[in-house]
């Protein structure tokens, strides 16, 4: 047999050995593992992810359990419109007045308070409103408005956004469309950037600004007003108005999530690397609620 | 600029220690987007050639809409999925809402439109009477449309290369269909997004440059056998 | 097999475009081993032929018959286009070495690899390009390329060959090497063969057939002698390098010849005419000699005129002059003569030409 022919024959030969392992590669079964029962998907806010508490949560919940978690980190606005859709098995959020609408509704059952920390009002470290110190949420957003110095709102319906619209209606302030008060749209991270960027005010969570703080030019200025109190809920969603919902799933993350050993951990969370917790657990901070 | 630094030099920590993390997610996003790409490169192929191949009226109009196609917005893709996927959904029985599948699914209708649209351009492109010797050689329609394809085929590895680059780079609609779950969905450019969120800014870049040197391999690959083929 | 049926006839074919007729073949039998040339000017229906012959183009009507039997009905299109080969202008190869394709229209049939390899190997060699065998197609020269298109024709032992115009696009010397070696090639392998061109010197080598196109039909076909020498109508005539001709009637016979009356000058010319009939002659310039009046020694020539030289073109080797005799007159004339009789346009020279030497068309 001619050389030349022999050639073409070893290369057609690799050429299809090629093929085969590439293919065995993309089709192999692992990338096709669907949804069973044994998944819940939980939505909750970008911040709880950001911080890292569900990386340390979720797995040890997955080993206890078998349950397979899927994290779905969006916006508590977002994350509450999944579960009015029935998209979610269990939500994980900070938006007291969207839960109770959520509740209302018959869409949540089981509604359960699972930690919470405070908001706080940062700004440029020169604080042209003069708001340090300032306990009174309203007294501080009131300055910054007749100040017109520059808030940052996020604008996205989040948490972090509901509580903020609740201070400004408190004290009858319509701010939008005023020149000193820009929305952001954006989550509370970029906001926390934009408004380091743009020598603003904003309201944030504690986790996210500890988070972000080396890379910030923002300082606290004002904190402890109860009115800023940012709790965190677990809500299962209704499995019988939703009858996709893992509700067996749903119930034991938050039984979970409830547990002595998660509250421990959350209890402790960040102390290491923020120097202080970054949330309490519902124990302690119920006297402080008790009015 | 101290940053950019500061991420390079992560990158390559995280390679040369082989971070099993990284790992995961780099090896996922090269599947989820080689198999979406390889799903495209069915549809689009056959599809293409036999709009490029058929007279049919509205010609026009569907190929203009096939390289309209070709810009689609990936977050738009991933919201359309996204809705019909849901449990609630028109697909939701296929409940694969949040995995991979899902992932490939709208990444494929990313790239599928790329490919078709450089499809019909690579075949329109050959001469009119190529297919007349073609015939003329004693082939049959089937033969025909596969020799037809494999003279197109360097127009068409190029085709290979953007549908892999739109999807592989690609974030909104993988992170809205896949949702980012670590270890399972979490790939190369949802990570970055995340990290970036986080504050972590380093990692979100060792993650871009592990995400660019993926597509450079991916790309040089691919260059290497068409340069190959081209001097044939 | 009947040995009396022609290998390929077609019947009545026709091939309409959006109501324009592209071709009309009332019928058209082609021998086994026979080489037909079809010439004619660009459109006048060569190509559309050929693609309606090998059903790349779908007539309109009529039916097209191999060995007898009907194509479509007793033989399928795709049995019918594997017995045939077709050779385009532009070479058309695909992107891959000499070799492949080559190999291409057996790898369509299926053929094992041995026997590939086998013919292509004997084509190369046939056409001179084995040394050219792992060279990627697009680095040919024209001419090595139309030699791979041809062995890729040759390849795959066609029962008829179709070549349209395949060396159109070459330069002269490449033509004319690729074509002494087809010549040898048809010669060996005994090809039926189907030939378009526009070079009339290209057909009457070739071919054992000619057949003159027009507008979609044949205006005439027969062997290449017959053709050039006897054209039927004018067309084929002008078609064939006829520069002058002439319409005229029929005055007197004279035994085997006649005279004709042209604008009041008489033309003897040989033929079967009868009296008052409408004729054209056609004289071709090469037949027309010139020389300065007064005309001094005898000719055989019996047809002679003064003529006023009204334009000279120069044509290469030779000078084409324009003459007003009465009629217009063509004649050509080499440049040494050119300055022995000091032609120049305006002076007056005698023009004369033999009897036998005028083409006589009979006008219907």
């Amino acid at each position: 047999m001619p050389n030349s022919l022999r050639q073409t024959k070893k290369r057609v030969c690799w050429r299809w050995i090629g093929a085969f392992c590439f293919l065995m590669f993309f089709l192999s079964p692992s990338t096709f593992v669907s949804a069973d029962q044994r998944s819940v998907i939980l939505a909750t806010t970008t911040s709880l992810q950001d911080c890292g508490l569900l990386d340390l949560l979720i797995p040890i919940f997955q080993r206890r359990t078998g349950y397979f978690v899927k994290t779905i980190a969006v916006g508590s606005g977002q994350a509450i419109a999944m579960g009015r859709k029935g998209e979610a098995d269990v939500l994980l959020v900070h938006s007291p007045e969207d839960e109770n609408q959520l509740m209302r509704e018959g869409n949540g059952v089981n509604r359960r308070r699972v930690m919470e920390n405070d908001f706080m009002i940062v700004g440029p470290m020169e604080d042209p409103a003069n708001i340090q110190g300032m306990r009174s949420a309203r007294d501080a957003f009131r300055k910054i408005a007749l100040s017109s110095w520059l808030f940052l709102s996020r604008g996205d319906h989040s948490g972090t956004h509901a509580k903020e619209k609740m201070v400004w209606s408190l004290l009858r302030i319509n701010p939008e469309g005023e020149k000193w008060y820009q929305q952001t749209g954006l989550g509370m991270g970029e906001t926390l950037n934009v408004a380091s960027e743009k020598r603003g005010y904003t309201l944030t969570d504690l986790g996210t600004y500890l988070a972000l703080k080396k890379n910030l030019r923002l300082k606290v200025l004002a904190q402890g007003d109860p009115l800023l109190l940012n709790p965190y809920h677990v809500i299962e969603i209704n499995p019988i108005k939703w009858r996709k919902v893992n509700a067996a799933g749903s119930r034991a993350f938050s039984e979970f999530l409830l547990s002595k050993d998660a509250q421990e951990i959350i209890k402790t969370f960040g102390a290491n690397r923020f120097g202080s917790p970054l949330f309490t657990d519902t124990g302690k901070k119920r006297e402080i609620l008790g009015r | 600029m101290d940053l950019i630094f500061q991420g390079i030099k992560k990158a390559f920590y995280l390679l040369v220690t082989f971070d099993p993390e990284v790992m995961g997610i780099t090896l996922l996003s090269l599947r989820v987007s080689g198999t979406a790409t390889l799903i495209s490169l069915l549809l689009g192929i056959s599809t293409g050639t036999l709009i490029a191949l058929t007279q049919f009226p509205g010609k026009r109009f569907v190929v203009s809409l096939v390289n309209t196609g070709m810009g689609l917005p990936p977050v738009v893709v991933g919201l359309l999925v996204t809705i019909f996927l849901w449990r609630n959904g028109p697909l939701g029985f296929l409940g694969i809402l949040y995995t991979p599948m899902a992932m490939i699914l709208a990444q494929a209708v990313i790239a599928t439109p790329i490919i078709m649209g450089i499809t019909v351009a690579a075949i329109q492109q050959l001469p009119n009477k190529l297919r007349l010797q073609i015939l003329a050689l004693g082939a049959t329609r089937v033969q025909m449309v596969w020799i037809l394809i494999k003279e197109a085929r360097l127009p068409l590895l190029a085709g290979v290369m953007a549908g892999f680059g739109g999807v592989v780079s690609e974030v909104g609609a993988s992170i809205m269909v896949g949702g980012n779950i670590k270890g399972y969905t979490r790939v190369l450019t949802t990570a970055t997004v995340m990290e970036t969120s986080r504050g972590n800014f380093d990692v979100a870049i060792a993650l871009g440059v592990i995400l660019l040197m993926l597509a450079y391999t991916v790309n040089l690959i691919l260059t290497t056998i068409q340069q190959k083929e081209k001097n044939r | 097999m009947n040995p009396t049926l022609p290998i390929l006839e077609a019947n009545h074919l026709r091939v309409e475009r959006e109501g324009t007729l592209l071709l009309d073949i009332p019928s058209l039998k082609i021998e086994k081993g026979e080489t037909l040339a079809l010439i004619g000017p660009n459109g006048a229906g060569k190509t559309t032929l050929l693609q309606t012959f090998s059903l790349l183009i779908t007539p309109f009507q009529g039916a097209l018959f191999f060995n007898g039997k009907r194509v479509g009905t007793e033989l399928s299109v795709l049995e019918y286009r594997r017995k045939l080969a077709m050779v385009f202008q532009e070479p058309l190869l695909f992107q891959t070495d000499v070799f492949n394709n080559v190999a291409s229209g057996l790898k369509i049939r299926g053929i094992k690899k041995n026997e590939i390899h086998e013919r292509v190997m004997e084509q190369l060699e046939r056409f001179g390009i084995s040394h050219l065998r792992n060279r990627s197609a697009r680095t040919l020269s024209g001419g090595e390329a139309q030699r791979t298109n041809l062995a890729r024709a040759f390849a795959i032992q066609p029962e008829f060959l179709f070549l349209d115009e395949p060396f159109a696009s070459l330069d002269p010397p490449t033509r004319d090497s690729l074509l002494v070696d087809l010549e040898s090639v048809l010669s060996h392998t005994k090809t039926t063969t189907l030939f378009a061109t526009h070079e009339r010197l290209e057909a009457v080598r070739l071919s054992d057939r000619v057949a003159v196109m027009n507008r979609g039909r044949i205006e005439q076909m027969g062997p290449p002698e017959e053709v050039m020498n006897d054209p039927a109508t004018e067309f084929v005539a002008s078609f064939l390098g006829i520069e002058t001709m002439l319409k005229g009637k029929v005055v007197r016979k004279e035994g085997g010849t006649f005279v004709a009356s042209i604008s009041g000058k008489e033309i003897e010319a040989i033929g079967e005419v009868d009296c008052g009939e409408a004729v054209v002659l056609c004289i071709r310039p090469e037949d027309v000699t010139l020389s300065s009046s007064p005309l001094k020694e005898k000719t055989s020539a019996r047809n002679v005129f003064t003529g006023r030289i009204l334009r000279i073109v120069p044509l290469g080797p030779y000078q084409k002059v324009h003459l007003d005799c009465g009629f217009p007159l063509v004649a050509y004339i080499t440049h040494p003569s050119q300055k022995t009789l000091s032609l120049t346009e305006g002076i007056e020279v005698k023009a004369s030409f033999k009897a036998t030497a005028v083409r006589v068309i009979k006008k219907g």
